[in-house]
């Protein structure tokens, strides 16, 4: 479904601040896989993904979503098989817009948007099925500015917004990261459940190694910007992150230097 | 007393189109787009010129909207396929209006005052000037109000709407926010030509000149709009800038009458304009001010 070929991506070339962020990096995700990739700040994780979504073009290789090669696509227009969510609850939703009106934004990825109603009565049952589902009293607040929910509230949405449309890949970048361990607990097990009921293929990029053992079939580990660690199936079941800290200082050479990622 | 009441609706009225235009950039594209100083000159160019040589009023104020609609595009193509930030966009748009309008012209400006205008047909029915002017602003201001409202639902106006709020939440669910700004810009420049249009017409002569300020006068209407009419929803905020100008054009008239000198308008407007948008900044130092008198500090 995804499969990146030898992508390097280089910052501020030729400058004294050049900085190689992705180095030959080649990665395949099969249909209906669930991959968590983790490192450490500066490891090159972000920039995969921000590859990937288009955000930034890379320098060389190719990225090949769902059989079609879309290195040269603009943002906007990998948006129609893809569906993000962001470290930054922020980053997700339209926050003076309502949040029917957000997610009827969402429905129409990769629809020609023309000059029928932005919003249908139709489409507000679905919604409040939808919102039904999350379990947080938000289908009763259809009309209610996106501003006015909590980070967890909008991380959640985000989530709907980004699987309404059954994407072909979906990213989800530390997307639990800044919301409080309780709440980050339940939207990572909200994004565990539509992905298993949608078979969604999906690259959810975290820095909290518990959560990367715990989620997903297949575990990839990052270290400036090249891929130095996969484990998948039954080894992965058994993992802890004592043996993922031991097998990361053998690769790297050096300790995984991140209290945040050992602490919670 | 009435007479200058009077006088400030039928320009506020007139002011209300601007207003609008600027609303459109100002608060849902979140730019400050100065392209509207050119632009308004550029409405009144195109309705002076066309008019004085035998036009139909009212085909007139359609070519000044095509215009407007023009200066948007080459702002919007500035900022978006070439990068330029859209302050300074908008500035070069403005200035080379500035040359474009006077060629449009010919001359620095024209008189409309032997000819038939927009307000001849409402003058012919029997009212004064005034009053010509009065009817045919609530006829623009609430058609235009009307179609924005319905605009700005439809899923085009949804996907302008999520750009300025949230331009990397739009591309992220498949919005080509280039063309979201472009059209947003167009839009606000084409509303604001034709008012730039309907002025020139109410006032009798187009003037290179009269676009200086317009921006600055468009925001503080916006203000007060907003301020003492609320932003409850959408369509209450598209007749709260309506109000907004005609009450920004009353406070002017109370202010002359109060025997300001008119030389100081735009110092008076400036100052309004700063104060308004710098209220947050006072109140997050008042209300800390205010919780510590009341614990009795």
């Amino acid at each position: 479904m995804l499969d990146v070929k030898k992508v390097t991506k280089i910052f501020n070339h030729r400058t004294v601040n050049e900085k190689v962020a992705l180095h030959n990096v080649s990665l395949k995700l099969e249909k209906g896989e669930f991959v968590t990739l983790i490192g450490g700040n500066g490891s090159g994780k972000s920039t995969l993904l921000n590859c990937i979504a288009g955000v930034y073009p890379v320098d060389k290789g190719s990225i090949i979503i769902d059989g079609k090669d879309v290195t040269n696509l603009n943002e906007y227009k990998r948006a129609v098989v893809l569906g993000r969510v962001f470290q930054d609850p922020v980053m997700g939703t339209a926050a003076n817009m309502w949040i029917e009106e957000n997610m009827a934004l969402a429905l129409r990825r990769g629809q020609r948007r023309g000059l029928s109603w932005g919003i249908t009565n139709k489409e507000r049952e679905h919604y409040k099925e939808l919102l039904k589902t999350l379990g947080l009293g938000l289908e009763n607040r259809l009309s209610t500015k996106v501003g006015m929910l909590s980070g967890g509230q909008r991380q959640a949405l985000t989530l709907l917004m980004a699987t309404i449309k059954k994407p072909k890949l979906l990213l989800l970048d530390e997307h639990a990261a800044a919301l409080d361990p309780k709440t980050a607990q339940k939207v990572l097990r909200l994004s565990d459940r539509i992905i298993k009921e949608n078979n969604l293929t999906t690259l959810m990029v975290t820095h909290n190694m518990r959560d990367a053992i715990r989620h997903g079939d297949r575990l990839i580990m990052m270290y400036e910007g090249q891929i130095v660690l996969e484990i998948s199936g039954k080894e992965k079941q058994k993992l802890t992150v004592e043996d993922l800290l031991v097998r990361f200082g053998a690769v790297s050479g050096e300790e995984f230097a991140e209290d945040s990622t050992l602490l919670s | 007393m009435l007479q200058i009441l009077m006088g400030a609706l039928s320009l506020g009225l007139l002011w209300a189109i601007i207003t609008i235009g600027v609303y459109i950039t100002y608060r849902i594209l979140a730019i400050a787009d100065l392209t509207v100083e050119g632009s308004i000159v550029m409405g009144a160019a195109i309705a002076a010129f066309t008019i004085t040589r035998g036009f139909n009023p009212f085909f007139a104020i359609f070519l000044a909207f095509l215009g407007g609609l023009g200066a948007g595009l080459i702002t919007g193509l500035l900022h978006t396929r070439l990068k330029i930030p859209s302050l300074l966009a908008g500035i070069l748009t403005m200035i080379a209006l500035y040359s474009i309008n006077l060629r449009i012209m010919g001359r620095a400006n024209i008189s409309l005052l032997r000819v038939d205008t927009a307000y001849t047909v409402f003058e012919n029915l029997g009212m004064n000037h005034m009053s010509a002017v009065v009817v045919l602003g609530v006829i623009f201001v609430g058609g235009l109000t009307g179609i924005l409202y319905w605009f700005f639902g439809t899923e085009i106006g949804c996907a302008i709407r999520a750009t300025g709020d949230n331009p990397q939440m739009a591309r992220a669910q498949g919005i080509n926010t280039n063309t979201t700004i472009i059209l947003g810009l167009m839009i606000s420049n084409g509303l604001v030509a034709t008012g730039g249009a309907l002025i020139a017409q109410s006032q009798s002569f187009a003037d290179v000149q009269m676009g200086i300020g317009s921006i600055v006068i468009g925001l503080a209407s916006v203000i007060i709009g907003e301020v003492l009419f609320g932003k409850r929803n959408f369509y209450v905020r598209l007749l709260s800038l309506a109000m907004g100008a005609v009450t920004y054009r009353v406070i002017i008239a109370i202010v002359l009458r109060l025997g300001m000198p008119a030389n100081d308008l735009k110092l008076f407007t400036a100052i309004t304009v700063a104060v308004a948008l710098s209220l947050p900044v006072f109140r997050s130092y008042l209300v800390p001010l205010k919780k510590s008198f009341k614990r009795g500090e």
